[in-house]
């Protein structure tokens, strides 16, 4: 059978803290929060990384569960992520989630923006949001993305997988250090 | 009208608005996937307290985390007073306190700050 042991010597060495594949619900979440917030609190960390590493955690698993779309070749919005440890105490959130093909250019123009700015640009582009959007149906207002640039202090990479001429798979990783 | 009062869970904060008092306590922690679902019906209370309000109406924000779309609703809270204060019927002010070291949220005041219409004050918590 497949060595499972191996795959969990592989994830253990990588230090993951969880990695999931299925359908993202609210319980889900309820219980990713729980769990990531008491491996925090175990390892010690200091107050503002701790609600730092916390928050762009939340903000990113929000990101998929409000925008994550339904393919064609599925009954349900299957997401996946993955939660890591990485050098030098970072924490590396990765999200992969289906969305719709008419998101991918304005989503684009808009991280490629944010790449280029720094941490007090970054926070003049969020008041201006806050200040002028309104919420969608969905609860968003495309203030996560922002928050988790401004959270991360490292430029996003990300990437698009074209799947159908309706969705895309987007890729976001994140690095906090 | 009297009070509303919502106990706090891991993903929702705890509420208390008592009329009477012109009080308004947001404290803990606001991350629902759902904000305006879960601000619903504080919104609702706003808007009934406006039409009658006390002279002094004190809003005061504890939090310890919350989400962007947490802070899409908390602006929409202080926007709602505005004109309530601008009428002269009610003099609102918002405390917005943060922990100690807590630079993020302290930060996330002083923001508020700068583009809520209201007297608006950003305070450590002394504890």
């Amino acid at each position: 059978m497949t060595d499972i042991f191996k795959t969990y010597s592989e994830m253990e060495q990588e230090d993951i803290i969880l990695a999931f594949k299925g359908d993202v619900t609210q319980e889900l979440l309820s219980s990713v929060y729980s769990i990531v917030e008491s491996r925090l609190e175990n390892d010690h960390e200091a107050l503002r990384k701790k609600k730092k590493f916390y928050q762009v955690v939340v903000e990113c698993l929000q990101n998929v569960y409000h925008h994550m779309e339904q393919p064609e070749s599925s009954a349900s919005k299957p997401a996946i992520f993955l939660i890591a440890r990485g050098k030098d105490n970072s924490l590396h959130i990765m999200t992969g989630n289906f969305i719709s093909i008419a998101k991918r250019d304005s989503l684009t123009t808009q991280i490629e923006k944010m790449n280029t700015m720094t941490g007090e640009e970054l926070r003049a582009y969020h008041l201006d949001k806050l200040s002028s959007t309104q919420l969608s149906e969905k609860g968003g207002a495309g203030l996560g993305i922002i928050e988790i640039a401004r959270k991360s202090g490292n430029k996003l990479d990300y990437r698009f997988d074209t799947i159908s001429e309706q969705h895309a798979f987007f890729s976001l990783s994140v690095t906090v250090n | 009208m009297n009070q509303l009062n919502l106990e706090g869970t891991n993903k929702t904060p705890t509420i208390s608005f008592h009329a009477e008092t012109g009080t308004l306590e947001i404290k803990g922690r606001s991350i629902p996937e759902n904000s305006v679902e879960f601000y619903a019906p504080l919104f609702l209370w706003i808007d009934a307290y406006v039409a009658q309000p006390k002279g002094d109406t004190r809003v005061l924000v504890q939090l310890e985390y919350f989400n962007t779309s947490s802070s899409k609703c908390l602006l929409d809270i202080f926007r709602k007073l505005e004109p309530l204060h601008q009428s002269a019927k009610s003099k609102v002010t918002v405390s917005w306190l943060y922990e100690e070291e807590d630079e993020d949220m302290m930060e996330a005041g002083d923001d508020y700050q700068t583009i809520v219409k209201l007297p608006f004050t950003v305070a450590k918590v002394i504890l």
